[in-house]
């Protein structure tokens, strides 16, 4: 049972990392990552939005969808699940945290349209999870998601300053050095 | 008169840059050597051609770049990420093997960053990273040691690199490929069945540890390096092969002294995780990236789906390292430290 759970979060932080190893959420990857506050604001809440939409939308799927029978439903739910979480996180952060949410500015609600989170609802359903199973999912694509996203924006500002050609400048030595490390998570590939 | 006003601090440096790297260089010659001895040729071959393609990357690269070759061509640091890749990858590899893992090396991980000083990943690490997605096959075969195999000589290798198609090359499974394939017998049992075994790990690649280990020491007794991060990685390895090797069963993953003297530690301890441009710089962050570095190798030699981790442990942290960096500030003297290391 504790195996099981660790084996489901390792896989989904490290081995199936949503960014670097099944590519989603990339447009939250390269936008909030040139400063390493913002995108530790944006990691928490994403990690929070996705725990909580990945776990409505479970509630969502076996207790509305499937006794009606609209399975077919489900991609536009989730949708619809996604953004009233998102709504909701928006309004707690402005009423808690003032300053956080002039940093995180338009990419708050930007979470809604982050694909992981859809990638991670609809992946839940995919896989059969149970209620438990798709919250440590959730919590465990969010972590991944966080760390790289920390980590990358650490490594960003330090190539802010490094003496790139300039053709390379800004968002496309973003993306190779996102390649590198895409290549380096590879070594993690039968962890679990 | 003119009195020359000079202030402190008065101490000199002598090392250069080049100076630095020429030791390095040095450094590796008894590991070279060893590996030379057990397995023929192939790594000598792999290194001279490495080296020949490296600086021409450099001096191309420079040139595009509008930068004065001479000058940065005469830091030897191309001459060591050919010398580091050419080690790592396997002897005999053919010519087209060694110049992808160049030109990944040179031009994709060091000059599109801006050369050298600006590189995030270790270079020669990327390249062997790259060849090992892209090449399993020919990454993945090892000659077989003197001793366990006939070994070819310099003819052959000779023919193994340039014309790999007149050559049939003789590889087996690498001393951690064998433990890691096991799973019925008893590590004593795996010793005395398979020829790849020496004393304390696998032969030949004992004693290139040990060379290895020597040359490493040289450099920390120049002052190279710092100490921490190469030992903290020897620990963390040891000390998780001493926590999941049971006695040595069939599921277990080796002895801290198989471990220790396998595959790339030794190399990877000294030559690579001391690199100054990508590894943490602090004091304690260079024994939290070592420490890490030497999990990550043992997880994923022992767990993982490929046989010894070093090149990926280290691309890892190479990430994670501005990351590091930025929590493990040293306090400024005069300055009082905060619970965030700013």
């Amino acid at each position: 049972m504790l195996a099981d759970y660790s084996i489901l979060l390792i896989g989904a932080i490290l081995v199936n990392n949503f960014v670097l190893v099944q590519f989603l959420g990339l447009c939250p990857f390269m936008g909030v990552s040139n400063k390493l506050e913002t995108a530790m604001g944006m990691s928490m809440a994403t990690t929070f939005v996705l725990t909580l939409a990945s776990a409505c939308s479970n509630l969502t799927y076996h207790f509305l969808l499937l006794p009606l029978g609209l399975e077919y439903l489900k991609t536009i739910s989730f949708i619809l699940v996604i953004a009233v979480v998102v709504q909701f996180t928006e309004m707690v952060v402005r009423k808690s945290s003032p300053l956080l949410y002039q940093v995180l500015g338009v990419y708050l609600p930007l979470i809604t349209t982050n694909c992981a989170v859809l990638g991670v609802a609809l992946l839940n359903i995919n896989k059969e999870h149970n209620f438990l199973q798709s919250l440590f999912y959730g919590f465990g694509a969010a972590v991944g998601f966080s760390l790289v996203l920390v980590l990358f924006a650490a490594m960003r500002e330090r190539l802010a300053v490094a003496d790139v050609p300039v053709p390379f400048q800004g968002a496309a030595i973003g993306m190779i050095t996102a390649g590198m490390m895409a290549l380096a998570f590879m070594g993690f590939a039968g962890l679990v | 008169m003119a009195l020359m006003r000079v202030t402190s601090p008065h101490a000199h440096g002598p090392l250069s840059t080049s100076a630095v790297m020429q030791q390095v260089l040095l450094a590796t010659v008894p590991g070279v050597l060893v590996l030379t001895a057990f397995f023929g040729f192939g790594t000598l071959v792999n290194i001279a051609f490495a080296a020949l393609l490296a600086v021409s990357f450099e001096a191309l690269a420079l040139k595009l770049r509008g930068r004065p070759p001479g000058f940065y061509l005469g830091d030897c640091s191309a001459l060591v990420t050919a010398v580091l890749l050419g080690i790592a990858l396997p002897p005999y590899s053919p010519w087209w093997l060694i110049a992808v893992g160049i030109a990944a090396a040179i031009l994709m991980a060091k000059h599109l960053y801006g050369g050298l000083g600006y590189n995030p990943f270790n270079p020669a690490m990327v390249g062997y990273v790259v060849l090992l997605i892209s090449f399993p096959v020919q990454m993945t075969s090892w000659a077989p040691p003197r001793g366990a195999g006939e070994v070819p000589g310099l003819l052959e290798a000779l023919r193994a690199c340039f014309t790999p198609g007149s050559f049939d090359a003789i590889t087996m499974a690498t001393p951690l490929d064998v433990l890691k394939q096991n799973d019925a017998l008893l590590v004593r049992d795996l010793w005395a069945q398979s020829p790849q075994f020496g004393r304390w790990a696998g032969l030949g690649w004992e004693w290139a540890n040990l060379a290895f280990l020597a040359g490493g020491l040289w450099l920390l007794y120049r002052r190279i390096f710092t100490w921490h991060a190469p030992v903290a990685m020897l620990a963390v390895i040891a000390l998780m092969a001493a926590l999941f090797y049971d006695g040595g069963s069939s599921a277990s993953g080796g002895s801290p002294l198989f471990h220790l003297l396998s595959g790339a530690t030794m190399f990877g301890a000294f030559f690579i995780v001391t690199d100054p441009v990508t590894s943490a710089v602090s004091v304690r962050g260079r024994l939290v990236y070592g420490a890490l570095v030497g999990l990550l190798v043992y997880l994923i030699r022992v767990f993982g789906n490929y046989p010894d981790a070093v090149a990926f442990a280290v691309l890892i942290m190479n990430f994670a390292a501005p990351f590091i960096d930025q929590y493990t500030q040293p306090r400024t003297y005069g300055h009082a430290g905060t619970g965030d290391g700013k």
